[in-house]
């Protein structure tokens, strides 16, 4: 097997003292009284404990790979519970009538579904230009020094639990107003929202290459110029990516919405100054109630949220490899 | 640096009827004889000298250019050889100032076109470089624009009228020797282009806003040989029209498209002078040994 090699590691105890070097040898190769090709063979036959490594190795292969297994695991079951629970009670009546009065359960959600695009949409409106800004802000005008406190900060921004962002808005906008409203349910979102568009934002803003600036700057084109037709077209898939993402991330938000925007009139209500209905708070309060129906219709509408958000995610995923694509990376 | 625009435009096209001993010249390389005249007479233009005095560039601690003192004349093509990280690159890129756009680089001295200092506080960066063109080494067209957009990119973004974009844009992309390749997918995104023809591209959108100097910062090194020969061709018609300045590793190059080569090592301007003399009969020994093929 040594033929094969065309040298190997080996040391030279005498060479400097008594510091030890090492370096590459040609087997067969002979220098002044050693013997080298000894020492090579020595370290090639001792397999010392190659058995064990190889046998670590084996185990946090397998390890590894099941606890990818139990991810896609989990969320194959929870799509397959929500689907199978709620199947039986979707329909179009389901789909387009409003909620009934408390207990009864023959309406359905479209109060829910109109009050959630309301609130998500008057949130996207708040957090998407001035996350995208901020992440603008970051990656093409502040130094390092700046940016990175403002990345961690964003990332703590993050991290706040949405119950903390709901109780805030509830003493900053319901206790004033003396009453819930459908903006206050969109500032909460807007907060949650925030964090992620800014993150996603810069990352992306990153991947544009810098030798697109330079050729902009190289052109005589202003920093401006070059950031408006030039950054963010190239990044426009990947920002549209992150503001997904994140518009996913919130129609799913039930905490906030409890605390700001759960006491809501009958029928279809589309005034923000209002509290709204929305799909969450429905899941939750149908879920809450003792009637199996009513439990049913929760997993109905678990199921119609879980499909908006899927859906979201496969669109934003797609525009992110076309982004990919377009800056080469 | 308006006006000397509007004045700069007809000589382009129309024979200058100034001699060329008019042209300043003050480097080494220019002064020496036998080159200039054994060379066919061409349209010699009054606009786009380059001169370095004392430039020094860094990069935080790193002194990358050192006291280079050197002439870029119009209607020439100057090329830059010497090993990698040599400088080379680094000082083609303070002549339009793009050194400053990396952040803890800095630089001193003079770079003066046409006798007007372009680090003078007075100008304003964005003129700098509408003056002085960059194309760069690996082919970077906006990828969401389409050939023509690319083009006139410059002109468009710059705030030029739009009537006279198309006519500007087809010009530069004759220019660029790249019209007869396009003309039927201007509207197709530049991207979708060859790397040899990407690389025409971004020639012709540094030409289109006519600029005096052209700067090459090793344009070939990502292309094919034959994407480079025409690119060598094009060069070669040019400097007819702007100073070349070419920045290159591969020693041919420079031998097939200068008429002055300029060999750097360390930071330093070790030798500047005509192309044949640099090649054959050097005056450094560290030059003869590098063009030799001894180092680098």
């Amino acid at each position: 097997m040594s033929r094969q090699l065309r040298s190997v590691l080996c040391e030279h105890p005498n060479r400097h003292g008594d510091s030890r070097v090492l370096e590459s040898v040609p087997i067969g190769v002979r220098t002044q009284g050693d013997s080298v090709s000894g020492t090579g063979h020595a370290l090639l036959l001792d397999r010392g404990n190659l058995k064990r490594r190889n046998r670590v190795n084996r185990v946090v292969e397998v390890v590894s790979t099941i606890a990818a297994l139990l991810a896609v695991a989990v969320l194959l079951i929870v799509v397959g519970s929500v689907v199978s629970k709620g199947v039986g009670a979707l329909s179009i009546h389901f789909l387009t009538t409003p909620a009934g009065l408390f207990g009864d359960t023959s309406g359905g959600i479209s109060n829910a579904i109109v009050g959630t695009a309301v609130i998500v949409g008057l949130a996207a409106l708040m957090a998407i230009p001035v996350g995208l800004l901020v992440a603008i802000f970051t990656s093409e005008f502040a130094s390092e020094r700046v940016a990175h406190p403002v990345r961690f900060v964003l990332d703590l921004l993050n991290g706040v639990p949405t119950i903390v962002t709901g109780i805030f808005i509830y003493g900053l906008i319901v206790v004033p107003q003396g009453r819930q409203s459908g903006y206050a349910g969109a500032v909460a979102l807007a907060i949650v929202m925030l964090p992620i568009v800014a993150r996603t934002a810069q990352e992306v803003l990153a991947l544009v290459p810098g030798t697109l600036k330079e050729a902009a700057y190289a052109l005589g084109i202003a920093r401006w110029r070059t950031l408006l037709r030039v950054t963010l077209p190239t990044a426009a898939g990947g920002l549209l990516t992150g503001a997904l993402l994140a518009v996913a991330r919130v129609a799913g938000e039930t905490a906030p919405l409890i605390l700001v925007c759960s006491i809501f009139g009958q029928g279809v209500l589309t005034e923000p100054s209002e509290a709204l209905s929305s799909i969450p708070v429905f899941i939750f309060q149908s879920s809450e109630s003792p009637s199996p129906e009513a439990h049913t219709q929760a997993w109905a509408a678990a199921l119609i949220l879980i499909a908006f958000v899927l859906v979201l995610n496969v669109v934003a995923r797609a525009f992110y490899a076309r982004s990919r694509k377009r800056m080469g990376a | 640096m308006d006006s000397r625009h509007s004045t700069q435009s007809p000589a382009m096209t129309e024979p200058n009827p100034e001699p060329q001993a008019q042209a300043p010249q003050r480097g080494p390389a220019i002064s020496i004889a036998g080159s200039s005249a054994s060379r066919p007479l061409r349209k010699s233009r009054d606009v786009g000298n380059v001169a370095l005095k004392d430039l020094n560039a860094y990069y935080g601690s790193n002194h990358a250019v050192r006291g280079v003192s050197l002439d870029f004349d119009a209607d020439r093509v100057t090329a830059i050889i010497g090993p990698s990280g040599c400088g080379k690159s680094t000082m083609v890129r303070c002549v339009n100032r793009m050194h400053e756009e990396i952040s803890s680089a800095r630089a001193s001295g003079q770079v003066l076109l046409d006798g007007l200092d372009l680090y003078d506080a007075a100008i304003d960066v964005v003129a700098v470089r509408r003056a002085v063109g960059m194309v760069f080494q690996k082919p970077n067209p906006f990828p969401t624009m389409s050939v023509i957009d690319n083009v006139t990119a410059g002109l468009r973004l710059t705030g030029a009228s739009r009537g006279e974009l198309e006519d500007r844009g087809r010009e530069a992309l004759v220019g660029a020797g790249l019209w007869d390749e396009v003309k039927d997918r201007l509207k197709a995104p530049g991207a979708g282009l060859s790397g040899g023809q990407q690389q025409r591209l971004c020639i012709a959108r540094a030409l289109a806003v006519e600029p005096e100097v052209l700067l090459m910062d090793e344009p070939c090194s990502a292309l094919d040989p034959v994407a480079t020969l025409k690119i060598e061709e094009l060069i070669g018609e040019l400097k007819q029209r702007v100073t070349v300045v070419i920045v290159t590793h591969n020693m041919q190059q420079a031998a097939r498209v200068a008429d002055t080569t300029v060999f750097m090592l360390s930071g330093e301007l070790v030798e500047v002078g005509p192309t044949d003399k640099m090649f054959t009969n050097p005056d450094d020994d560290r030059t003869e040994q590098y063009v030799t093929g001894k180092f680098g």
